[in-house]
């Protein structure tokens, strides 16, 4: 933005951002900003696991063993689907934003959308 | 045709039609077409012949019928003619008078065959009419007249009365017939045997046909329908899965979500919304009015008069699966010196392994005869029908158990027997003091022990084969003669290093281990007699020298208790817990903090023995004692002594396990230097958990570590204060004797 003048240099010289820029366009997310978002959420205290499930229910990112990714991505898909479709049902202009369930030992918040979906498995009590 | 009417009427009175079987045939010598033809239909028959014939067959005989007729014939040879037409309704006939038999022969001569047969009757009839009356001769027609007429047959009855009785009435009377002898005439039935016939032969036809039997049946698949499926899950390779996460809309999806997520958790920080309070306030409550006792209570007590006298009991084992039986190995209480120079009574003595159980008190349900004394022995975690023990003279054995156990545990006696014991050679030189619980591998089925020995070898067995293999050598340098045995990852010991840091003997004396993985990854810690506690990791390093792999320098070595160190053990909450105990303190260690334990007793008045970990509450521990007392520490009631102290025996106490049989009852098992066995009840207040007790030690756990980990910072500080302060005061020195 050539027409601010930083504080500290010469008027008519053109400051650039000092932030390195990545390959991607500017105003849309790195790869690199979704691994740290990820990997922050993960590090919460009480959080035991993130999966990343794409919206056939194959798990895409997981931090849990295999066999667990799988079963709770297939059961939270469905019960996703089945959540969506009641709220859609009661008011077609309304749409699922967010599903939480809470158990005896855990909660579990699975975040829905089109293409993909993400879990999040915490355990509060801790 | 033939001409049918000839049998009917044109049979003329002399001749008579015959049927000739070929058997007759051939005895007489007319055989149809061979010796009577057509042209020549003449046979000539002698009357011997013939009568003999019908004498010979009787009914059977084809000249049955006219047998009077022969009889009768007054010459001596009739004649047979072939009836080829059948004229005369047969085969043949014959001819029954002289005349005729002149007529037909003359005729044949004069004539021709087939005219004369052809104008028979004619001629017949002809010459009857212009013959002459003749008288008559009797044929038998007048037979038949007599027959039709009517004659008497019998003379005829009169029945005559008295004149005076004529046309007078007549009474009749009745008379029995059986007053009189033939008053009657009986006509009786009888069963007549011409009519009743056997039939002795049949003809009839059979036909065998294959035995057929034909039926349906029905069953009822409303609609088919699979009874199980196999799946298994979908999964993306790794290339798709990289695509999936450079995905634009996945990035956008991470972060427009992420600050819900953030708050969701939180909220789930900061506070849990669904916490009762109320339902968990009770809980404490209702531990006050069980707080009367506290004491361990005696449930029940073991002794055996016979095998366990003047024993002592070095090694107590709960069975895993069965409930209610315990197990004991009984050894001599004698010194090592005492040991040698009373060896030969003790070949007489067998070493023992009880099996207790809790239904018989009296007797023990089980013995096994070990070759010598066993010092430590353990259930294998996976099948509990095999055991390994450690004996006195370095043998490792592993008895099965698994016929025995079932049959033995219904009958009163104790079974004393050895079943499949595979005894391994002597691979440590001196008594195996500790065993190893065996180490699962990723099927979690055991297939590994450790044993340790005074003389400073950790030995890991691998009990899958028959064959031990050896994966760890001797490394005690005068046994180099004993040649090291095919090892095949190669592992030299350990202690290589120890041995050439420490000159006097080091014995190994206890080891605990944690959860290990196939390629021998554990960590452990070994505590030497002398007080000293060794810390290293299990991890093969690989030498780039020589290729082989091994172990890697004991990281840490501790000097804390003052005396031998019999307890190391691990806490069954926390993984990195462990708690040791020797000569007169106990202390407990938290593994990564290196600087030294976490917690340290005070010294007690009499040596420490025994020390365990209770089950059920990861704040209770047990301490065994010289003097027969247990300490039971609480260290979230008090940590500067123990919370209780309870007198079990009057001598040393040995061992102590616990146990739980259900979420009612936990017991603790005592074993003394006596050859008694002790089994307590844990009470209510020592067994039951506080609702966050585990959160409370971990927290205590964490602030010790802070204190360490403090003063450790204090200590370093302190140092270099010293130093500074030190170096501040010799330039101070070197300044004034510089000026």
């Amino acid at each position: 933005r050539p027409d601010v003048i930083q504080p500290g240099y010469e008027p008519g010289t053109v400051v650039t951002d000092a932030v390195p820029q990545t390959t991607a366009p500017l105003g849309s997310p790195s790869e690199a900003e979704v691994e740290e978002t990820l990997k922050r959420i993960q590090t919460h205290k009480g959080v035991i696991g993130t999966i990343v499930v794409n919206a056939e229910g194959i798990p895409i990112r997981t931090t849990l063993d295999n066999s667990t990714t799988v079963q709770y991505a297939g059961l939270l898909h469905q019960l996703t689907m089945k959540a969506r479709s009641t709220v859609r049902d009661i008011d077609p202009q309304n749409d699922l934003t967010f599903l939480r369930i809470r158990s005896k030992k855990h909660e579990i918040m699975v975040a829905p959308d089109k293409e993909y979906l993400l879990i999040v498995i915490q355990n509060p009590s801790e | 045709g033939r001409p049918q009417h000839s049998k009917m009427y044109c049979h003329p009175n002399d001749i008579f039609p015959l049927t000739l079987t070929s058997a007759t045939q051939e005895l007489f010598g007319c055989r149809c077409d061979e010796d009577v033809t057509g042209d020549n239909p003449y046979k000539i028959l002698r009357k011997e012949d013939i009568v003999q014939d019908m004498r010979m067959r009787a009914a059977v005989s084809d000249f049955s019928p006219v047998k009077q007729l022969v009889l009768d014939y007054p010459e001596d040879e009739l004649l047979l003619v072939y009836d080829r037409d059948f004229i005369y309704g047969s085969s043949f006939y014959l001819v029954l008078t002289a005349d005729a038999k002149e007529r037909h022969l003359k005729p044949v001569v004069a004539l021709g065959v087939e005219v004369a047969l052809e104008c028979e009757p004619l001629e017949v009839f002809a010459a009857q009419k212009t013959s002459e009356p003749q008288p008559w001769i009797s044929l038998g027609s007048e037979q038949e007249i007599e027959e039709e007429s009517v004659t008497d047959s019998r003379p005829r009855y009169r029945i005559s009365r008295v004149r005076r009785e004529f046309g007078a009435p007549i009474f009749f009377s009745d008379r029995n017939a059986m007053e009189t002898k033939d008053g009657f005439l009986e006509c009786t039935p009888y069963q007549d045997k011409n009519f009743s016939l056997k039939q002795m032969e049949r003809h009839t036809g059979v036909q065998t046909i294959p035995n057929l039997k034909s039926s349906s049946t029905q069953t009822q698949w409303t609609y088919p329908r699979s009874m199980c499926t196999q799946y298994e899950p979908r999964e993306f390779s790794e290339e798709e899965k990289e695509n999936c996460l450079q995905s634009e809309h996945l990035k956008n999806l991470v972060n427009s979500v992420a600050s819900r997520f953030e708050i969701a958790i939180q909220q789930n920080e900061i506070m849990d919304v669904f916490f009762d309070d109320w339902k968990a306030l009770s809980e404490e409550d209702s531990g006050y009015g069980r707080k009367a006792d506290p004491h361990l209570k005696e449930y029940q007590s073991f002794t055996d008069l016979h095998f366990s006298k003047e024993k002592t009991i070095s090694n107590i084992n709960w069975h895993p699966t069965i409930n209610g039986v315990i197990a004991v190995a009984v050894t001599e209480r004698l010194s090592f010196e005492d040991r040698i120079n009373g060896s030969t009574k003790l070949l007489l003595n067998p070493s023992l392994i009880l099996f207790w159980s809790f239904s018989d008190p009296i007797n023990p349900q089980l013995l096994l005869e070990c070759p010598d004394d066993v010092f430590s022995f353990e259930f294998c975690p996976s099948d509990p029908n095999i055991i390994v023990g450690g004996c006195m003279n370095g043998q490792v054995l592993t008895p099965s158990l698994s016929l025995f156990l079932s049959i033995s545990l219904l009958t009163e006696k104790p079974t004393c027997g050895v079943v499949d014991i595979y005894s391994f050679s002597l691979f440590h030189s001196d008594k195996v003091s500790r065993m190893g619980v065996p180490m699962e591998n990723r099927n979690g089925i055991c297939v590994q022990i450790v044993t340790c020995a005074p003389d400073c070898c950790v030995m890991f067995w691998d009990i899958r084969a028959p064959r031990v293999l050896q994966t760890m050598a001797d490394q005690r340098k005068q046994k180099v003669e004993e040649k090291p045995l095919e090892n095949p990852h190669g592992v030299p010991n350990t202690f290589k290093h120890l041995d050439l840091t420490w000159k006097p003997l080091i014995r190994v004396q206890h080891i605990s281990y944690c959860k290990t993985q196939l390629q021998l990854v554990l960590s452990t810690t070994f505590c030497p007699q002398d007080g000293e506690l060794v810390y290293t990791d299990w991890k093969l390093e690989k030498d780039n020298d020589s290729g082989r792999l091994f172990s890697a320098k004991p990281s840490h070595r501790f000097i804390i208790h003052d005396g031998q160190v019999n307890t190391v053990r691990r806490s069954p909450f926390f993984k990195d817990i462990i708690l040791t105990v020797g000569g007169w303190t106990f202390a407990i260690w938290k593994e990564g903090v290196m600087n030294g334990p976490i917690i340290q007793s005070s010294c007690s008045q009499k040596k420490c023995t025994v020390g365990y970990w209770s089950q059920s509450r990861p704040a209770v521990f047990f301490i065994g004692k010289e003097d027969g007392n247990i300490d039971v520490w609480d260290l979230l009631e008090k940590t500067h002594e123990p919370s209780q102290t309870q007198n079990i025996t009057a001598t040393q106490i040995t061992c102590i396990k616990p146990w739980i049989v259900s979420s009612k009852q936990h017991l603790l098992a005592v074993s003394d230097h006596l050859g008694t066995l002790h089994i307590l009840e844990i009470p209510w207040t020592l067994r039951s958990p506080s609702s966050n007790e585990k959160l409370s030690m971990s927290k205590y756990f964490e602030k010790e570590v802070d204190r360490l980990v403090y003063f450790e910072k204090r200590r370093e500080m302190r140092a270099k204060e010293k130093k500074d302060s030190e170096a501040e005061e010799l330039r101070k020195k070197m300044v004034r004797y510089s000026i």
